[in-house]
């Protein structure tokens, strides 16, 4: 039964990852990546990963890709219909550069799969081939919520309060790089801190003292 | 289930991941297969976290999900910030880090 199951997700995840690479409308890549996200979170749950995989339906399938769809209804499809961005095999001939780029892409990422199964499957790594932990069942065993948090409050707790450090950097930054309104010609002379509230007119500011108005 | 066949998958979607970021042009595409990398990156994670019966690699799987959350973030903001300066949105034209 978990082979069964093993090889219908193995397929949807490997379908949703061409799916990426090879449709041509990024909204579809979108969607595609959204069916390979899930069938990875099938997969996660038959490796006894129980709370990884719901923090990939919920955080990735659920929040990151509402993002992207959004940000790609904002965009418009202005990259899908530009000439070149052609999946492999599009539209160029033969001897375009772009169609012989695209083909050493091809073969580069081809090489670099033969190189990964390899070293991942041939002889240097024996071990691998085994069949896993044994099942445990319980409320606090392996891979269950109870578990995670436990480790990521005792052990990981620097990973875990650096991980949310980083999320509120990141926040901020998006903000600051996508918030600005009318480009950046009139960006050092319209931007207003909160001390331009506060403070009166006339009370001597360097931009006042060279000439330049009060903001 | 030999772990193997898992490692196999995570290959697979990493080197799809590969051909996908050197060969689109469009930069959202580019941070969807970067996703993919991370995602083959993450299923091993957790089929090693499996075969060793310890909880390690699923509390790095979790760590790579909020840096590729973070990286999305500031990729996205990238991408919006480039389209309202009416830049191209192509990852060949945009060749100046000043725009």
């Amino acid at each position: 039964m978990s082979t069964i199951l093993f090889f219908i997700a193995g397929f949807g995840v490997i379908a949703g990852a061409v799916g990426v690479v090879v449709l041509r409308d990024p909204f579809y890549s979108v969607l595609a990546l959204v069916g390979h996200l899930i069938s990875l979170a099938v997969l996660f749950l038959l490796l006894r990963a129980e709370f990884v995989a719901a923090a990939q339906v919920v955080v990735y399938a659920g929040a990151v890709m509402v993002l992207y769809v959004f940000v790609v209804a904002y965009v418009g499809g202005s990259g899908a219909g530009s000439p070149g961005d052609e999946p492999l095999g599009g539209v160029g001939g033969l001897g375009s550069s772009a169609s012989n780029l695209r083909l050493a892409g091809a073969i580069a990422g081809g090489a670099l799969l033969i190189e990964l199964l390899i070293a991942l499957l041939g002889t240097g790594l024996k071990a691998i081939s085994g069949y896993g932990a044994s099942y445990a069942p319980g409320p606090r065993t392996f891979g269950t919520p109870a578990y995670i948090g436990n480790l990521l409050l005792t052990r990981f707790l620097l990973a875990f309060e650096a991980a949310s450090f980083l999320l509120l950097i990141a926040a901020v930054g998006a903000v600051v790089l996508a918030g600005r309104r009318g480009g950046l010609e009139d960006d050092e002379g319209g931007k207003l801190t909160p001390l331009d509230l506060i403070r009166p007119q006339g009370t001597g500011t360097t931009a006042e003292g060279v000439g330049g108005q009060h903001r | 289930m030999s772990i193997a066949w898992y490692l196999a998958i995570s290959a697979i979607v990493f080197s799809l991941g590969v051909v996908g970021v050197i060969t689109r042009r469009n930069p959202l595409v580019v941070l969807l297969c970067l996703e993919l990398m991370l995602n083959g990156a993450n299923l091993s994670l957790v089929a090693f976290s499996r075969m060793w019966g310890n909880g390690d690699g699923q509390i790095l799987a979790l760590i790579v999900m909020t840096v590729a959350a973070c990286e999305v973030c500031i990729g996205l903001g990238m991408i919006v910030a480039i389209y309202r300066r009416r830049l191209p949105v192509d990852v060949d034209e945009l060749r100046e880090l000043q725009g």
